[in-house]
Formats: structure tokens, sequence, C-alpha cells
């Protein structure tokens, strides 16, 4: 539109310094407009590419079996029904799978962002000996893969003993596997599933703060410990928050420890991970297999109630997400 | 039965002794009034990141070494606790000579994670180079690039990647998607006809074809691209405009160079996580040995020299990065 105008007025234009110009600001205007078709396309083309197994997974989850085998039907059911999802919750055990999943990962995501931004902080703002090797040891803990230490740990929570103090009283260890003990623990410590990422982070972020805040404070006469409450953590919150975000969903879909640590405890990824073959044993028979086609739909279906609280917090979350980006949370 | 007791009462002596010798230091100096702060700092320090020091060494540390020492052993477990009986290296030369499968999965996962490195990097910078503009709609195209980093993690990709509906449906529908628009075969012959290199010709065909994968893996990535491409100050372009600069100058001048910091975080992150991702098949081995197998000690084999493979492969990837990183300061 824009370079029909100028094009336009161009027209007017006599000398041969003006007509020059006006060459100029058309060919810039069109290079412009190129520009912006091949973005839209770009992004709304990796939107899709995003968007797609999503949308494939919900409309998969509403159709009827028969639907499957029909070649007319692509996406919109010929035959809607919410048998799936009938079927999907009962044998996944909700809603008591979903509250176990629930608030072990609202316990877990509490816990890793308190001891993360305690420890983030101390990294940031203190000097003390060790200081370097401690900081190195939150890298090395980003690299060791879990499975590394997977076999010494269990056994620890498996015979948990402080001290052989437990032992000396109670004449035995304790056996915290199927409790949310071993979870409470690694993150109250800030040693969860991926904490060393988290305490990186929060590292970063409050190196990158402004100083001057803290010195003010402290010459206010207030100490570390009351600065840290009321003046650091305020400005922590949406960093808090996208660290939040990051251990409750990365623990909502977790089976490492899950299956780790939980035996009989059922949580959403746990049940997920057998559900086909769960649902082929109880409603068809041990001797009778369902056919692979209505085990996938009913894995999606599955997936949909495990992705859709997640999409629900994102939504609240993601705007304090991107504004704790824009801070230049990660670079510092 | 426990041989091997990790003895805490002289780790905190040490730590004491170490602590005091510093302290001596301190005093030693002649800033004796800041002194007084300077510890109270520290102390202050090891506060706040007490809980860490906790888990550290209970939760990190000492299963760490455990787990050196269990995969020297092989191991019983009672109702009472295990016990171990010491193999030498048996379970390290049982790894690689008489496991059926591990040294070719490994090798396989190592190749797999070679290819997808690169185009995790280019796609992730590209990408957040595109959402980093101003245009209508850039606050949902943001949330929509960030999902993967929600939608695809543990059993929901795990679920995805054996789903056998979605892959015959997304077959199904290639010719209309983004993907699929340059799968036909006229790309592979485009490309074959430029006489380039065919392997390379390969490479980039099978990226095409497997862009959703590429992108489900690149989340984190896109934001940590995307936080530093802010932190470049605008002046910069602005000075280099008014000299002349054409836009692409720009970017290989200004862009690549004050990014290349996050090119080396991105490539450790993308290969950590390629590796310890828990459906990586390694790690699947890994675990089937010690929880279905009961293999404690061998298990524990198996993870370490995986570990120091991955510990190699890291080491050789920031020693060749590093090499043309540009530092700010």
């Amino acid at each position: 539109m824009k370079a029909i105008s100028l094009a336009k007025a161009g027209q007017a234009l006599e000398t041969r310094e003006q007509r020059a110009n006006w060459r100029h600001a058309v060919f810039f205007q069109a290079k412009k407009i190129l520009w912006v078709t091949v973005r839209t396309i770009l992004v709304v083309g990796i939107c899709f590419l995003i968007l797609y197994p999503l949308a494939a997974k919900l409309s998969v989850s509403v159709m009827a079996e028969r639907d499957l085998y029909d070649i007319t039907v692509c996406y919109v059911p010929k035959h809607f029904t919410w048998e799936n999802y009938r079927v999907v919750w009962k044998h996944m055990g909700f809603p008591g799978t979903f509250f176990n999943s629930l608030w072990l990962s609202l316990t877990t995501g509490i816990l890793q962002v308190i001891a993360c931004t305690l420890v983030g902080y101390g990294f940031a703002r203190f000097d003390f000996p060790l200081k370097k090797f401690l900081f190195g040891m939150v890298i090395v803990m980003l690299v060791v893969p879990p499975q590394t230490i997977m076999v010494p740990l269990f056994l620890r929570f498996r015979f948990f003993d402080i001290f052989g103090i437990i032992k000396l009283f109670s004449g035995s260890t304790v056996n915290l596997i199927d409790t949310f003990w071993p979870f409470i623990l690694t993150s109250g410590t800030g040693t969860g599933l991926r904490n060393g990422l988290y305490i990186y982070m929060m590292r970063q972020f409050f190196r990158g703060s402004p100083k001057e805040l803290e010195e003010s404070a402290y010459v206010d006469g207030a100490g570390p410990y009351k600065t840290f409450y009321y003046i650091m953590l305020p400005i922590a919150v949406p960093m808090m928050v996208t660290i939040f975000l990051f251990s409750f969903v990365w623990q909502w879909t977790d089976t490492f420890y899950t299956t780790l640590f939980l035996e009989k405890l059922t949580t959403l990824p746990t049940v997920l991970s057998s559900l086909a073959v769960s649902i082929n044993y109880q409603e068809f028979g041990p001797m009778a297999t369902m056919s692979p086609a209505y085990a996938s739909m009913l894995n999606n279906t599955g997936s949909v109630l495990v992705i859709l609280p997640l999409i629900a917090i994102y939504l609240v979350a993601q705007r304090y997400f991107v504004e704790s980006i824009e801070r230049s949370g990660i670079i510092g | 039965m426990r041989p091997m007791k990790f003895d805490f009462q002289d780790f905190l002596l040490k730590l004491k002794r170490s602590l005091g010798g510093l302290k001596l230091k301190l005093n030693s100096g002649d800033k004796t009034t800041h002194m007084t702060m300077e510890k109270r700092r520290a102390i202050a320090g090891y506060v706040f990141i007490s809980p860490f020091l906790i888990g550290l060494i209970f939760f990190f540390l000492y299963p760490f070494l455990q787990s050196v020492i269990f995969s020297f052993n092989s191991i019983q477990i009672g109702a009472q606790g295990y016990e171990m009986t010491g193999v030498g290296f048996e379970n390290y030369r049982r790894a690689f000579l008489v496991h059926p499968t591990f040294s070719r999965v490994l090798v396989e996962s190592i190749i797999q994670m070679i290819t997808d490195v690169p185009l995790i990097i280019i796609f992730s910078f590209f990408a957040a180079n595109l959402i980093n503009q101003k245009f209508r709609g850039r606050a949902v195209a943001r949330a929509i690039f960030f999902l993967p980093v929600i939608m695809t993690s543990g059993i929901i990709l795990a679920v995805e990647n054996n789903d056998l509906l979605l892959g015959i449906m997304s077959g199904a529908i290639q010719p209309d998607t983004a993907a699929g628009a340059v799968r036909a075969l006229e790309l592979r012959t485009l490309l074959m006809e430029t006489r380039m290199d065919p392997r390379f010709v390969r490479y980039i065909i099978d990226a095409v074809d497997r862009l959703y994968e590429i992108v489900k893996a690149s989340g984190v990535q896109i934001l940590i691209f995307l936080a530093g491409l802010q932190t470049i100050s605008p002046s910069l372009y602005e000075a280099s405009t008014m000299e002349g600069a054409t836009g692409w100058e720009n970017f290989w001048k200004i862009t690549f160079p004050m990014i290349s910091p996050l090119i080396l975080v991105n490539t450790v992150y993308t290969v950590i996580y390629s590796f310890t991702n828990p459906n990586n098949p390694v790690m699947e081995i890994i675990k089937n040995t010690a929880f279905a197998e009961s293999r404690f000690g061998f298990s524990s084999a198996i993870a370490w020299i995986y570990f120091l493979v991955i510990l190699g492969i890291l080491g050789i990837l920031i020693g060749v990065i590093s090499r043309w990183v540009f530092y700010h300061d």
C-alpha cells in the first residue's frame, strides 16, 4: 500500500535528485514488504509445526475407533465421542493419580524455587572460601547423568538413616521408597531434577541486577538477610515464576525419579507409560490384544489429559516467563 | 553391612581446618577494620548456600563416590542392607565384551547427537532472531515457540515418539505441512544437481525430514539465544548503520560475535540434554540393568563409562568452540 502511494507521489516529482530518492524509497519499501512476507510465512509455518501434534492429539481423542479406519475422516471425527476419555479416566486412576502428581509437583516446585533462589543469591553476591569449588560442583551436577548416582541414591533412601541415629533408637533403618520424602529432601537441598540449571539461572539473574538497591539498604542499617527478604526477593519474582514453571513441568512429566522412588504410589507419568498395556489386560483379558491403532488412540487421549493442566499453568505463567527473559535472566 | 562409610567427622574437621587457615590469612593482612565485615559476609554466604551444601554432600557427592565403588563390586540386596563383593574391572570388561547391545547403542547415540547438535543450534539461533523482531502478534508467536519446552518433555515425548497413529497421520498429511512441502523429491534432485557433496545433501534432506524433532528439541535454546540478543546494545547497530553497514554486515560483525559465547552455552546444554534425557537408549540400558536385572554393580559401571564418554565429548567441543568465541569484556 505504501509503495503504491509513493509511486503516485513519484510522478509529481520533477528534478533528477527527487526521482532518485523516490526510486530508492520504492526499492526500500519493496524489500521491506518482501521480508515481512517471508517472515510471516516462516513464523506461521513454525507455529503450525509446533501446534500440529497437539491438534492431532485432540482430534484423535474424541474419535470413535471406526473413524480411524475411515479414509474420509481426516481431522473432524464423524462419530464424536467422549468414550476414550471415560476409559482413560478410569484406568489412569483419576482423580487420585492426578492429585498425587499435583501434590508432588507443587511440593517439589515450591521447595526447589526456595532452595535455588537462596543458593543462587549466595553465589551471586557473597565471597566465601571454597566458593569457586562449590560453584564448580553446581556445574558438575548438571553434567553428571542422574543414572550415575541412581543406584546409591536408591539404596540411600531404601535404607535411610542419619549418621546411624535412627537405627540406634528404632533398631532399623527407615524405608523412604514409596513416600514423597526422597523428593522433598532432594528438592529442599537444591539437588533435585535439573536443579543445577536453576541455581545457575538464579545466580546469573542476581548478578545482573543492580547493586545500588542493596547498598542503600545496607547504608540504612539492614543486614544481609533483611536486605534479601525485603529488597531482592520482590525483584526476583519473575525469575522465580520461571523456575517454578520449569520445575513443575519437568516434575509433572518426569518418569525417571518417579519410577525410581515410587513403586505403588502412582503418578500421571507412570500410569501413562503403561496405560495401553493395563487397559488391554483389564478390559480384554490377558490373552487378547487390542488393535495398535486403538492403543495409540488411548495413549493420545492420556497425553491430552496430562498436557491440559500444563497448558493452563503455562498460560498464566507465560507473561512472567517472557518478562524474566527480557530482563536478561539467563545471561546476566 | 556397610564396609565403605563416609567419614563425616573427618570431613568436618578438614573443612574447619581449611577455613581456619583462611581466617589466619585474612588476619595477617593490614585491613583489620574490613575484616569483620568480610567475615560476616562470608558467613552470610554460607548461610544462603547451606541447603545446597547439605544436599551436595548427602545426595550428590556421597552417592557419586559410592557409585565408583559399586562399579568395581557385585552387589546383593537383603532386607537390612546390601553386601558387596569386589570383582575388580570385571564389570567394565563385561560392558564392552559381553553385553549384547551396549557398545552399539553407545556409538549410535553419540552419532545421533553429533548430527543433531548443529541442526538444533542453527535452527534455534534462526528462530530467536525471527521472534526478536518487532511484528504484530509477536507475543503470541513467542508463547508458541516456547511451548515445546513444556509440551515435549519426559513421558509426553516418550509416548509421542512411540506413537503409531500420529506417525501415520503426519505421514498422510505431509504434503500440506511445511516439512512436507520441501520433502518432495524435487528438493533432493535440485540439491543433487548443484554438485555438492552427496553426504552433505543427504544431511540437509535428513534435517528437513526431521524438522519437527529439531523444533521440539530447541525450546530452551531459543530462550537462551533470545535473552542474549536482547542484551546487545542497540547503539552498536545504530553506529554501524550510520557508517553505512548493511543488515547482512551488521549480522556477521555485531550479532554473531556478541552471541558467540551463547553458542558455546547452547552447545553444552544440547549435548548434556540429549545424553541425560531418560528417553536416551543408553539411559534405558543403565536403568534396566539395575532394576529389571538387579545387577547394581554392573549398572554403575555402565553409567560411569557413559559419564566419562560425555565428559570427553564435552571437553573436545568446549576446546574447539571456545577458540573462536568472542568475549565482550
